[in-house]
C-alpha cells in the first residue's frame, strides 16, 4: 500500500494541523474534533499524522501495545519479552461497527475450533497509547458513542460478557471528523474532545491550485514526492519530540491560571474540563513554540480551539460559537 | 469531437476511462433496471478487474473476510473467507440509494486508500431525494443519468484497446497548464470539494491515453464535461460572481518544475465552461436544492432508514425460542462453545456441535421511536413579522434541546397560494437555521394547502418508523382555498376538510393560535383534527417552546 500523503505537504488548514500536533505533544489534552465539508482534507490529515508521529516503544505482539513486559495482560498469552519500536497506532473506527468489534469479545474461532475460552481484543485495545479515528462521528450509533464515552473517561476497557471478565488499558486520543450539516453531536460527546476545529476548503484560487498540484504529484510521481517532503515531516517530528521534553520543564507565568479561569467564567463553559484543557493546550502550544513559560499569548492562541465546543448552545445566537469565544477573549484578555 | 451529449456514450466512455486509470474511483449510474443498464454493465467485462456485486445490506464479514461459520462448523476446523475488498476489483453496487451510512463509510475508506478498487454504483432512486450518498458521489469521478436513454438507439461508440491505453498512460505529454485552469473552472461552477478538479486532471490524462492523442483542447473539454457537470452548484456568470479576478502569485514549485509552465498553451476558459455547461442538467437549480435538502437525512441513510432504527441492542439473555422472540444464534454458539470439549468427552458417540437448551440466547432490543415534529408555519402577510420571528426562535430552541429527546424537526411553511416543505426531517441545527433565515413572509393564508403538505411529511415519516406530530402555528384566518382562489369561506371549509382527513389518517397534531385575539375558526379546526388547541397571544420563542414541550408531555 502507498505511503500516506505527507503531513507537511497539506496546504493550509493550519488550525487543524496545529491542533493535531498539540495532541501529539500532550496526549492528555484529549482529542480533536474536526468539523467541516467534504473534500477538505480531514481524513488525509489524520492518516498523514499516523506516518508523522514518532514511534513508540512497546512489547512485540502485545494486543494493547504495552510499554513494559509486566504490563502485558495475562489473557494475551504472550511468550516474547522483546521490546521493540513500533509506529504509534492510529485505528479507524468505522460507522456501523458492532459493539463486539469495539470492545472485544469471546474469540469465537478459538472457541469453536479448539474449545478454548479466549478473549479477542477489539479496536479499543489496538488504539491503546495511540489514536482512535472516527470519521463521520456525528452519525455514529448512540450505543457505540456511550461506550466510547465511558472508556475515554476511565482510560480502561472493561468487558463483562459471555463469561469473560477482562479489563485492559485503553488510553487513546480520540479524533473525530464530520459534517455538521448531517447531524449534531451530543453535548456529552462534544465535551470529551479536548480541541475542536472547523475546516473549510480554501476559498482562494492560489491554495486550491497548490492542493491540486501537490496531490497530482503525489499520485503520479509518488517516490519523488515523498522524498521531497520527507525532510519537512522529519522536522515536525523532531519538534514534537522536543516539545514533549520541553513540556516537563515549562513554567507557568503568574496570572496565566487566573486568566484561564476568568475566561472560562466569562464564557460560562460547562464544567471544569474547559479550564483544564485550555491550560494543557496552552502549555503544549508553548512547548511547541519552544518558549520557557506559558503566558497570556499562548492562552489567547488556543482559546478558540479549546473552548469553542464547550459553550452552552444558544440556538438564537446567529454568530458561530467561534466568534463568541473570540469576542470574549478580546474582552477578558484585553 | 465525439458526441458527449449522449448519456450512453458518456457512460461507456467513463467505463473505458476507469479501465485505463482505476484511480478515477468509479461511476454512479442513475437508472432503473433495464436493457440500457444491462447492456452497459456487459461492457464492464472490458475492465481488467474481477467483478463483485455488492448489495446495501452486505456484512462486514463479506467485505473484509473472516470466519466462514458454516464451513467451520461443518469441517470442524477454521475456514477463512476472502473479503470482497481484499483484492482490487470492480464493485458493482445495486440499489446504491439504499446504501447505509455504515457501508458508505467503509466504501469511502476503501476508495480513499487507493488500492485500485472501482465502484460502479447503480442508483435506482425514484425521485431526487432518493439518491446515492454524497460521500460516494464525491469520491468517484463520473456520474451519468441513463433513465432517458432509449434502448433502441443505443450507441456506446467504438471499442478501443484499453490495455494499450493503460500502457501509454504514464507517458502522456500534457500540453496545457491544467492545474490552474481546472481549479478555476471548478470554482466557477461552485464546486467546493477539491476531489473534483483532481478527477478532471486524471480523466484528461486517461482520455489522452485512450484516444492516443495529446491532452489538447478537445480532451480537456471532454474531461471537464465528464467530471464536473454533475457537480455544478451554480452557473458561471451568475450575478454574485466576480470572474476576472487576478490569480494570486503561484507558490514556489516543488518537484515538477515550474519552467515547463511557460511553454504550455492556455486554453480559453470559455471553451471549457461551454463544454461543461452543455451537459448541465436542465433542472439544475431544482437539483441543487434537493441535494442540499437531502443532507439532512444524514449521509445516505436516506431511504435506507426504513423502519425504526433498531435501537440499542441489549445483551441477549437465556430464553426459549418461539412466541415471537428471535434466537441470537451467535450468542448461543458462544455460550455453547467453551463446553464443546467437555461435552464431547461425555458423549463420545455423537458428532457435531453439542448445544443444550440452556445455551440458547434470545435477542432483546430497547426500541424507542424517534419523534418528528412537523412545524407548519404560517408565513402569510398577517402573521409574517412578529409571529414568524417567534416561530423561528421556538423551532431553534426545540431543536437545540432535541438531541436528548431523540426528536427530529421538519418545517413546512405556507404563504401566498401554496405550501412548501422547507426542511425535511432533520436533527441538524445548522441546516434548520439556514432554512429559517431564508424563510420569507407575506401573501395570503393557504391553510388547507399547508395542512396537506404537513400531512404528507407526517405520513412519510411514519412510513420510516418515526412518530410524527404536526405543530401548526398560525393566527388562523385561512383566506386561500385549496384551488388557489381567494375565497374565505371556501378556504375555511377546505382547511376543515384536510384537518378531518388528517385525523382519519391518525396524524397527531397541536394547534397554536398566535393571533392577538383567539380565533374561533382555529378552535373548530383543532376540534376537527382532534388536536389540543393553545392560544398564545404575544408568545415569545421560549414560551412557545415550553408550551409545545408541555403539550407533547415531556
Amino acid at each position: 500500500m502507498k505511503a500516506p500523503f505527507p503531513f507537511s505537504a497539506i496546504v493550509g488548514q493550519d488550525e487543524m494541523k496545529d491542533a493535531l500536533i498539540l495532541t501529539a505533544i500532550d496526549p492528555s489534552i484529549g482529542g480533536v474534533l474536526v468539523f467541516g465539508d467534504r473534500g477538505t482534507g480531514k481524513s488525509t490529515a489524520v492518516r498523514a499524522l499516523a506516518a508523522l508521529l514518532p514511534p513508540i516503544r512497546g512489547v512485540k505482539g502485545c494486543p494493547v501495545n504495552s510499554a513494559r513486559v509486566e504490563d502485558v495482560p495475562d489473557w494475551a498469552g504472550l511468550e516474547t519479552k522483546e521490546v521493540v519500536e513500533m509506529p504509534t497506532p492510529v485505528v479507524d473506527l468505522p460507522l456501523g461497527v458492532t459493539e463486539d468489534r469495539v470492545t472485544g469479545a469471546l474469540d469465537i474461532e478459538a472457541a469453536l475450533t479448539r474449545g478454548e475460552k479466549r478473549f479477542e481484543p477489539g479496536l479499543l485495545a489496538r488504539a491503546n497509547r495511540g489514536y482512535l479515528y472516527i470519521d463521520e462521528v456525528n452519525l455514529l450509533e448512540d450505543h457505540v458513542v456511550d461506550l466510547l464515552l465511558d472508556v475515554a473517561a476511565s482510560g480502561e476497557n472493561l468487558v463483562e460478557r459471555e463469561g469473560l471478565s477482562v479489563r485492559h488499558p485503553a488510553r487513546f486520543v480520540l479524533v473525530g471528523s464530520g459534517n455538521p450539516e448531517e447531524g449534531e453531536l451530543r453535548p456529552q460527546l462534544l465535551d470529551r474532545f479536548g480541541l475542536s476545529v472547523e475546516v473549510s476548503s480554501p476559498r482562494e484560487l492560489g491554495p486550491r491550485i497548490e492542493v491540486l498540484k501537490r496531490r497530482d504529484a503525489y499520485d503520479r510521481d509518488h517516490a519523488a514526492f515523498m522524498l521531497r517532503w520527507q525532510a519537512e515531516d522529519a522536522a515536525i517530528r523532531e519538534r514534537i519530540l522536543a516539545g514533549r521534553r520541553a513540556l516537563t520543564e515549562l513554567e507557568t507565568a503568574p496570572g496565566t491560571i487566573e486568566d484561564i479561569a476568568r475566561l472560562c467564567l466569562a464564557l460560562g463553559a460547562d464544567g471544569l474540563r474547559g479550564e483544564l484543557t485550555l491550560l494543557k493546550a496552552a502549555r503544549a502550544y508553548a512547548a511547541w513554540r519552544d518558549d520557557t513559560a506559558v503566558v497570556r499569548t499562548h492562552v489567547r492562541a488556543v482559546a478558540q480551539v479549546a473552548l469553542r465546543h464547550r459553550l452552552r448552545r444558544d440556538p438564537l445566537d446567529e454568530a458561530g460559537s467561534g466568534t463568541r469565544v473570540q469576542r470574549i477573549v478580546e474582552d477578558v484578555l484585553a | 469531437m465525439p458526441d458527449l451529449a449522449s448519456p450512453a456514450f458518456r457512460a461507456a466512455l467513463a467505463l473505458d476511462l476507469l479501465g485505463v486509470d482505476p484511480g478515477l474511483g468509479g461511476l454512479v449510474i442513475r437508472a432503473r433496471q433495464g436493457p440500457v443498464r444491462a447492456a452497459l454493465l456487459e461492457r464492464l467485462d472490458r475492465l481488467p478487474l474481477p467483478r463483485h456485486r455488492l448489495h446495501p445490506q452486505v456484512t462486514d464479514e463479506a467485505l473484509y473476510g473472516g470466519l466462514d461459520l458454516a464451513a467451520t462448523l461443518a469441517a470442524g476446523r477454521m475456514v477463512q473467507e476472502q473479503g470482497l475488498l481484499s483484492e482490487p476489483s470492480a464493485l458493482v453496487m445495486a440499489m446504491a440509494e439504499r446504501c447505509s451510512s455504515g457501508l458508505t463509510a467503509r466504501l469511502a475508506g476503501c476508495l480513499d486508500e487507493g488500492r485500485g478498487h472501482v465502484l460502479i454504483a447503480l442508483d435506482e432512486g425514484a425521485d431526487a431525494e432518493e439518491a446515492c450518498p454524497e460521500a460516494l458521489i464525491d469520491r468517484v469521478a463520473f456520474q451519468v443519468e441513463l433513465s432517458q436513454v432509449s434502448p433502441l438507439a443505443l450507441d456506446f461508440g467504438e471499442e478501443r484497446d484499453l490495455d494499450a491505453a493503460r500502457a501509454r498512460l504514464d507517458a502522456m505529454p500534457v500540453t496545457v497548464d491544467l492545474h490552474r485552469q481546472v481549479t478555476e473552472l471548478a470554482a466557477a461552477f461552485g464546486i467546493a470539494s477539491l476531489r473534483a478538479p483532481l478527477f478532471t486532471l486524471r480523466a484528461a490524462r486517461a482520455l489522452a491515453a485512450l484516444w492516443e492523442c495529446e491532452a489538447d483542447a478537445e480532451v480537456v473539454q471532454a474531461a471537464c464535461a465528464l467530471t464536473l457537470s454533475h457537480r455544478a452548484t451554480q452557473v458561471p456568470g451568475a450575478p454574485e460572481e466576480e470572474p476576472a479576478e487576478e490569480p494570486p502569485p503561484e507558490p514556489s514549485e516543488g518537484s515538477d518544475g515550474g519552467a515547463k509552465d511557460n511553454e504550455m498553451l492556455e486554453l480559453p476558459q470559455e471553451l471549457l465552461i461551454e463544454a461543461v455547461q452543455a451537459l448541465l442538467p436542465p433542472d439544475l437549480m431544482a437539483r441543487i436544492r434537493s441535494r442540499t435538502l437531502r443532507g439532512g437525512h444524514g449521509s445516505g441513510a436516506g431511504a435506507a432508514r426504513k423502519g425504526n432504527r433498531r435501537g440499542r441492542p441489549l445483551p441477549s439473555r437465556p430464553g426459549r425460542p418461539g412466541s415471537g422472540v428471535r434466537v441470537d444464534l451467535v450468542a448461543t454458539l458462544r455460550t455453547a462453545a467453551p463446553w464443546q470439549r467437555l461435552r464431547a468427552q461425555q458423549a463420545p458417540g455423537r458428532e457435531g456441535l453439542h448445544i443444550r437448551a440452556s445455551d440458547i440466547r434470545v435477542k432483546r432490543f430497547e426500541d424507542k421511536s424517534d419523534r418528528l415534529l412537523v412545524f407548519l408555519v404560517d408565513a402569510s402577510g398577517s402573521a409574517a413579522l412578529a409571529r414568524l420571528a417567534e416561530a423561528k426562535g421556538a423551532i431553534e430552541l426545540l431543536l437545540g434541546e432535541a438531541y436528548a429527546r431523540r426528536d427530529h424537526v421538519s418545517l413546512v411553511a405556507f404563504r401566498g397560494t401554496g405550501a412548501e416543505v422547507l426542511l425535511p426531517p432533520t436533527r441538524s441545527l445548522v441546516q434548520t437555521k439556514r432554512r429559517l433565515a431564508e424563510l420569507p413572509g407575506g401573501g395570503g393564508t393557504p391553510l388547507a394547502a399547508g395542512l396537506q403538505a404537513a400531512m404528507g411529511e407526517a405520513m412519510a415519516a411514519r412510513r420510516r418508523g418515526m412518530a410524527p406530530t404536526i405543530c401548526l402555528l398560525t393566527d388562523g384566518r385561512a383566506n386561500i382555498a385549496l384551488d388557489g382562489s381567494a375565497n374565505r369561506a371556501q378556504a375555511a371549509e377546505d382547511a376543515r376538510r384536510v384537518g378531518r382527513a388528517a385525523r382519519l389518517a391518525g396524524a397527531e397534531a397541536l394547534v397554536l393560535d398566535c393571533g392577538i385575539r383567539a380565533e374561533p375558526g382555529l378552535k373548530a379546526l383543532a376540534a376537527a383534527m382532534d388536536a389540543p388547541y393553545l392560544a398564545l397571544p404575544r408568545a415569545d420563542a421560549r414560551r412557545l417552546s415550553r408550551a409545545v414541550g408541555a403539550a407533547l408531555g415531556d
